[in-house]
Protein backbone atom coordinates (compact mmCIF):
# COMPACT_ATOMS: atom_id res chain seq x y z
CA UNK A 1 0.00 0.00 0.00
CA UNK A 2 1.36 3.51 -0.75
CA UNK A 3 1.55 6.08 1.82
CA UNK A 4 1.33 9.53 1.42
CA UNK A 5 4.50 11.88 2.05
CA UNK A 6 3.34 12.98 4.98
CA UNK A 7 2.92 9.64 6.76
CA UNK A 8 6.35 8.91 5.32
CA UNK A 9 7.84 12.02 6.94
CA UNK A 10 6.08 11.44 10.14
CA UNK A 11 7.37 7.70 10.08
CA UNK A 12 10.91 8.12 8.92
CA UNK A 13 11.36 10.85 11.13
CA UNK A 14 9.14 10.82 14.59
CA UNK A 15 8.69 13.61 16.71
CA UNK A 16 8.71 13.30 20.00
CA UNK A 17 9.43 10.03 20.46
CA UNK A 18 9.95 8.60 24.12
CA UNK A 19 9.04 8.50 27.76
CA UNK A 20 7.91 10.48 30.93
CA UNK A 21 7.77 9.88 34.22
CA UNK A 22 4.53 8.34 34.47
CA UNK A 23 3.89 9.37 38.13
CA UNK A 24 5.26 13.19 37.96
CA UNK A 25 1.90 14.68 39.02
CA UNK A 26 2.32 16.98 35.68
CA UNK A 27 2.38 14.33 33.62
CA UNK A 28 -0.63 12.37 31.91
CA UNK A 29 -0.30 8.80 30.63
CA UNK A 30 -2.80 7.61 27.66
CA UNK A 31 -2.47 4.08 26.74
CA UNK A 32 -4.12 2.12 24.24
CA UNK A 33 -4.38 -0.84 21.79
CA UNK A 34 -6.34 -1.56 18.94
CA UNK A 35 -6.65 -5.47 18.57
CA UNK A 36 -7.81 -5.81 14.94
CA UNK A 37 -4.28 -4.84 14.30
CA UNK A 38 -2.20 -5.33 17.20
CA UNK A 39 -1.09 -1.98 17.41
CA UNK A 40 -0.24 -0.57 21.09
CA UNK A 41 0.19 3.65 21.74
CA UNK A 42 1.49 5.77 25.03
CA UNK A 43 0.86 9.43 24.94
CA UNK A 44 2.19 11.48 27.46
CA UNK A 45 1.10 14.91 28.03
CA UNK A 46 2.89 17.24 30.72
CA UNK A 47 1.20 20.45 31.65
CA UNK A 48 2.28 23.43 33.27
CA UNK A 49 0.34 24.95 36.62
CA UNK A 50 -1.14 27.20 33.90
CA UNK A 51 -2.91 24.30 32.63
CA UNK A 52 -0.88 24.09 29.10
CA UNK A 53 0.77 21.40 27.62
CA UNK A 54 4.02 21.81 27.46
CA UNK A 55 5.69 18.84 26.13
CA UNK A 56 4.00 15.70 24.65
CA UNK A 57 6.02 12.22 24.10
CA UNK A 58 4.91 8.87 22.25
CA UNK A 59 5.73 5.65 21.83
CA UNK A 60 4.12 3.29 19.54
CA UNK A 61 4.36 -0.23 18.61
CA UNK A 62 2.29 -0.98 14.92
CA UNK A 63 2.45 0.03 11.41
CA UNK A 64 3.57 3.71 9.91
CA UNK A 65 -0.14 5.23 9.52
CA UNK A 66 -0.05 4.05 13.64
CA UNK A 67 3.16 6.05 14.36
CA UNK A 68 2.70 8.92 11.78
CA UNK A 69 -1.06 9.45 13.49
CA UNK A 70 0.83 9.55 17.04
CA UNK A 71 3.68 11.22 16.30
CA UNK A 72 1.68 14.01 14.45
CA UNK A 73 -0.96 14.39 17.40
CA UNK A 74 2.58 15.38 19.86
CA UNK A 75 3.05 18.17 17.67
CA UNK A 76 -0.64 19.11 17.74
CA UNK A 77 -0.66 19.16 21.05
CA UNK A 78 1.92 21.18 22.86
CA UNK A 79 0.83 24.23 23.48
CA UNK A 80 -3.08 23.80 23.78
CA UNK A 81 -4.99 23.85 26.83
CA UNK A 82 -6.38 19.98 28.04
CA UNK A 83 -10.13 21.27 26.62
CA UNK A 84 -8.52 22.33 22.77
CA UNK A 85 -6.54 19.00 22.67
CA UNK A 86 -10.27 16.92 23.69
CA UNK A 87 -11.65 18.74 20.34
CA UNK A 88 -9.00 16.71 18.46
CA UNK A 89 -10.72 14.49 16.30
CA UNK A 90 -9.80 11.38 14.36
CA UNK A 91 -11.23 12.75 11.36
CA UNK A 92 -8.93 15.69 11.62
CA UNK A 93 -5.97 12.75 12.34
CA UNK A 94 -6.87 11.46 9.21
CA UNK A 95 -7.09 14.02 6.90
CA UNK A 96 -4.26 16.01 7.69
CA UNK A 97 -2.13 12.25 6.69
CA UNK A 98 -4.24 11.35 3.87
CA UNK A 99 -5.20 8.36 5.59
CA UNK A 100 -7.08 5.86 3.10
CA UNK A 101 -9.94 3.93 4.81
CA UNK A 102 -8.84 1.15 6.07
CA UNK A 103 -5.83 2.64 8.21
CA UNK A 104 -8.76 5.20 9.79
CA UNK A 105 -8.40 3.40 13.20
CA UNK A 106 -4.83 4.41 13.37
CA UNK A 107 -6.69 7.76 14.13
CA UNK A 108 -8.84 6.46 16.02
CA UNK A 109 -6.20 5.09 18.32
CA UNK A 110 -4.56 8.94 18.37
CA UNK A 111 -7.39 10.73 19.07
CA UNK A 112 -8.58 7.78 22.15
CA UNK A 113 -4.56 8.06 23.31
CA UNK A 114 -5.17 12.29 24.27
CA UNK A 115 -8.69 11.06 25.74
CA UNK A 116 -6.79 8.36 27.94
CA UNK A 117 -3.22 10.79 28.89
CA UNK A 118 -6.30 14.05 29.83
CA UNK A 119 -8.37 11.70 32.05
CA UNK A 120 -5.08 10.27 33.62
CA UNK A 121 -4.08 13.34 34.05
CA UNK A 122 -7.30 14.67 35.50
CA UNK A 123 -7.92 11.82 37.47
CA UNK A 124 -4.31 12.29 39.56
CA UNK A 125 -5.05 16.39 39.70
CA UNK A 126 -8.19 15.26 41.48
CA UNK A 127 -6.67 13.33 43.63
CA UNK A 128 -3.86 15.33 44.61
CA UNK A 129 -6.71 18.09 45.57
CA UNK A 130 -8.75 15.81 48.10
CA UNK A 131 -5.16 14.72 49.24
CA UNK A 132 -4.48 18.17 49.85
CA UNK B 1 -26.79 -33.09 1.34
CA UNK B 2 -26.05 -30.34 3.93
CA UNK B 3 -27.94 -26.99 4.42
CA UNK B 4 -26.51 -23.59 2.73
CA UNK B 5 -26.67 -20.79 5.33
CA UNK B 6 -26.53 -23.18 8.42
CA UNK B 7 -24.87 -22.03 11.63
CA UNK B 8 -21.54 -23.19 11.65
CA UNK B 9 -21.82 -25.16 14.64
CA UNK B 10 -24.81 -27.23 12.99
CA UNK B 11 -23.63 -27.67 9.95
CA UNK B 12 -21.08 -30.02 11.62
CA UNK B 13 -23.32 -31.15 13.73
CA UNK B 14 -21.60 -29.96 17.40
CA UNK B 15 -23.09 -28.16 20.41
CA UNK B 16 -23.54 -24.54 19.82
CA UNK B 17 -19.91 -24.12 22.75
CA UNK B 18 -16.63 -22.77 22.98
CA UNK B 19 -15.55 -26.53 24.50
CA UNK B 20 -14.71 -28.08 20.62
CA UNK B 21 -14.77 -32.01 19.98
CA UNK B 22 -11.80 -31.23 17.38
CA UNK B 23 -11.93 -35.31 16.23
CA UNK B 24 -15.65 -34.68 15.21
CA UNK B 25 -15.12 -31.28 13.69
CA UNK B 26 -12.24 -32.70 11.67
CA UNK B 27 -14.15 -35.95 10.83
CA UNK B 28 -17.23 -34.12 9.76
CA UNK B 29 -15.06 -31.62 7.73
CA UNK B 30 -13.90 -33.98 5.57
CA UNK B 31 -17.18 -36.14 4.89
CA UNK B 32 -18.60 -32.70 3.65
CA UNK B 33 -16.07 -31.83 2.14
CA UNK B 34 -16.43 -35.09 0.12
CA UNK B 35 -20.21 -34.51 -0.01
CA UNK B 36 -20.13 -31.13 -1.88
CA UNK B 37 -16.93 -31.83 -3.89
CA UNK B 38 -17.41 -29.61 -7.12
CA UNK B 39 -16.48 -33.18 -9.15
CA UNK B 40 -19.29 -34.69 -7.67
CA UNK B 41 -21.63 -31.88 -9.47
CA UNK B 42 -19.62 -32.44 -12.93
CA UNK B 43 -22.70 -33.39 -14.75
CA UNK B 44 -25.15 -31.45 -12.72
CA UNK B 45 -27.59 -28.88 -13.26
CA UNK B 46 -26.11 -25.11 -13.67
CA UNK B 47 -28.17 -24.50 -10.66
CA UNK B 48 -27.17 -27.46 -8.68
CA UNK B 49 -23.38 -26.60 -9.08
CA UNK B 50 -23.82 -22.99 -7.85
CA UNK B 51 -25.60 -24.08 -4.73
CA UNK B 52 -23.02 -26.81 -4.51
CA UNK B 53 -20.35 -24.46 -4.98
CA UNK B 54 -22.17 -22.41 -1.94
CA UNK B 55 -21.63 -24.58 0.47
CA UNK B 56 -18.44 -25.93 -0.11
CA UNK B 57 -17.66 -22.14 0.16
CA UNK B 58 -19.06 -21.85 3.52
CA UNK B 59 -17.84 -25.63 4.58
CA UNK B 60 -14.33 -24.03 4.38
CA UNK B 61 -15.26 -20.64 5.99
CA UNK B 62 -16.59 -22.95 8.74
CA UNK B 63 -14.20 -24.92 9.51
CA UNK B 64 -11.63 -22.20 9.65
CA UNK B 65 -13.76 -20.04 12.23
CA UNK B 66 -13.99 -22.87 14.41
CA UNK B 67 -10.99 -24.28 14.08
CA UNK B 68 -9.84 -21.56 15.71
CA UNK B 69 -10.39 -20.74 19.04
CA UNK B 70 -10.44 -17.19 19.10
CA UNK B 71 -13.00 -16.74 16.12
CA UNK B 72 -15.05 -19.25 17.55
CA UNK B 73 -15.04 -17.54 20.45
CA UNK B 74 -16.07 -14.34 17.97
CA UNK B 75 -18.32 -16.09 16.65
CA UNK B 76 -20.18 -17.64 19.15
CA UNK B 77 -20.45 -14.11 20.92
CA UNK B 78 -22.12 -12.71 17.25
CA UNK B 79 -24.34 -15.16 16.99
CA UNK B 80 -25.55 -13.86 20.72
CA UNK B 81 -25.84 -10.22 19.01
CA UNK B 82 -22.45 -9.05 20.93
CA UNK B 83 -19.77 -7.09 18.69
CA UNK B 84 -16.33 -7.74 19.99
CA UNK B 85 -15.50 -4.43 19.12
CA UNK B 86 -12.58 -4.85 17.88
CA UNK B 87 -11.70 -1.87 15.45
CA UNK B 88 -13.37 0.32 17.46
CA UNK B 89 -12.55 -0.35 21.41
CA UNK B 90 -9.36 0.61 22.34
CA UNK B 91 -9.40 1.08 25.74
CA UNK B 92 -7.29 -2.15 26.88
CA UNK B 93 -6.44 -2.45 30.39
CA UNK B 94 -3.17 -0.50 31.20
CA UNK B 95 -0.98 -3.38 32.69
CA UNK B 96 -1.71 -5.73 29.22
CA UNK B 97 -0.86 -3.09 26.72
CA UNK B 98 1.94 -2.46 28.68
CA UNK B 99 2.85 -6.23 28.07
CA UNK B 100 2.23 -5.97 24.53
CA UNK B 101 4.95 -3.20 24.18
CA UNK B 102 7.19 -5.72 26.29
CA UNK B 103 6.63 -8.02 23.91
CA UNK B 104 7.61 -5.79 21.22
CA UNK B 105 10.43 -4.72 22.35
CA UNK B 106 12.07 -8.17 23.17
CA UNK B 107 11.13 -9.36 19.44
CA UNK B 108 12.94 -6.30 18.20
CA UNK B 109 15.78 -7.01 20.61
CA UNK B 110 15.70 -10.84 19.76
CA UNK B 111 15.22 -9.78 16.17
CA UNK B 112 18.30 -7.59 16.22
CA UNK B 113 20.87 -10.35 17.71
CA UNK B 114 19.43 -12.80 15.97
CA UNK B 115 18.48 -14.81 18.97
CA UNK B 116 16.30 -17.62 17.92
CA UNK B 117 16.47 -19.37 21.57
CA UNK B 118 15.08 -16.06 23.22
CA UNK B 119 12.41 -15.84 20.26
CA UNK B 120 10.84 -19.11 20.87
CA UNK B 121 11.44 -18.50 24.98
CA UNK B 122 8.86 -15.72 24.32
CA UNK B 123 6.61 -17.96 21.81
CA UNK B 124 6.31 -20.39 24.86
CA UNK B 125 5.15 -17.33 27.12
CA UNK B 126 2.49 -16.34 24.31
CA UNK B 127 1.39 -19.70 24.10
CA UNK B 128 0.73 -20.15 27.72
CA UNK B 129 -1.10 -16.67 27.81
CA UNK B 130 -3.22 -17.59 25.06
CA UNK B 131 -4.10 -20.99 26.79
CA UNK B 132 -5.38 -18.99 30.17
CA UNK B 133 -7.37 -16.53 27.82
CA UNK B 134 -8.61 -19.65 26.38
CA UNK B 135 -9.81 -21.23 29.56
CA UNK B 136 -11.19 -18.00 30.38
CA UNK B 137 -13.35 -17.81 27.84
CA UNK B 138 -14.53 -21.45 28.08
CA UNK B 139 -15.55 -20.57 31.31
CA UNK B 140 -17.55 -17.64 30.46
CA UNK B 141 -19.11 -18.60 26.95
CA UNK B 142 -19.98 -22.11 28.64
CA UNK B 143 -20.81 -21.75 32.25
CA UNK B 144 -21.37 -18.13 33.38
CA UNK B 145 -23.02 -16.63 29.70
CA UNK B 146 -20.90 -13.93 30.67
CA UNK B 147 -20.87 -12.47 27.35
CA UNK B 148 -18.87 -9.05 28.10
CA UNK B 149 -16.04 -10.52 29.42
CA UNK B 150 -15.94 -12.92 26.69
CA UNK B 151 -15.64 -10.18 25.11
CA UNK B 152 -12.72 -8.40 26.56
CA UNK B 153 -10.68 -11.97 26.43
CA UNK B 154 -11.35 -12.00 22.72
CA UNK B 155 -10.00 -8.79 22.14
CA UNK B 156 -7.04 -9.78 23.92
CA UNK B 157 -6.60 -12.73 21.90
CA UNK B 158 -6.68 -10.83 19.10
CA UNK B 159 -3.39 -8.58 20.37
CA UNK B 160 -2.03 -12.31 21.51
CA UNK B 161 -2.75 -13.90 17.81
CA UNK B 162 -1.31 -11.34 16.24
CA UNK B 163 2.54 -10.95 18.05
CA UNK B 164 2.37 -14.62 18.10
CA UNK B 165 2.31 -14.59 14.09
CA UNK B 166 4.83 -11.64 14.11
CA UNK B 167 7.45 -14.24 16.07
CA UNK B 168 6.75 -16.67 14.33
CA UNK B 169 8.04 -14.79 10.69
CA UNK B 170 10.48 -13.52 12.92
CA UNK B 171 11.96 -16.56 13.59
CA UNK B 172 11.41 -17.94 10.20
CA UNK B 173 13.36 -15.13 8.68
CA UNK B 174 16.05 -15.65 11.17
CA UNK B 175 16.55 -19.46 9.65
CA UNK B 176 15.98 -18.65 6.08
Amino acid sequence: MAYSEKVLDHYENPRNVGSMDKSDPHVGTGMVGAPACGDVMKLQIKVGDDGIIQDAKFKTYGCGSAIASSSLVTEWIKGKTLDQVMEIKNSDIAEELALPPVKIHCSVLAEDAIRAAVADLKAKQSSAKVAA
Amino acid sequence: MAEFNQNHFALFGLPEQFALDSTSLDQNYRRLQSEVHPDRFASASPHERLHSLQIATQVNDAYATLKNPTARARYLLQLQGVDTQEESNTAMPADFLMLQMEWREAIAEASEAEDIPALEHLLKTIRLEAKVLQEQLHIALDENKALHEASAAVRKLAFIDKVRADIEQAIIKLED
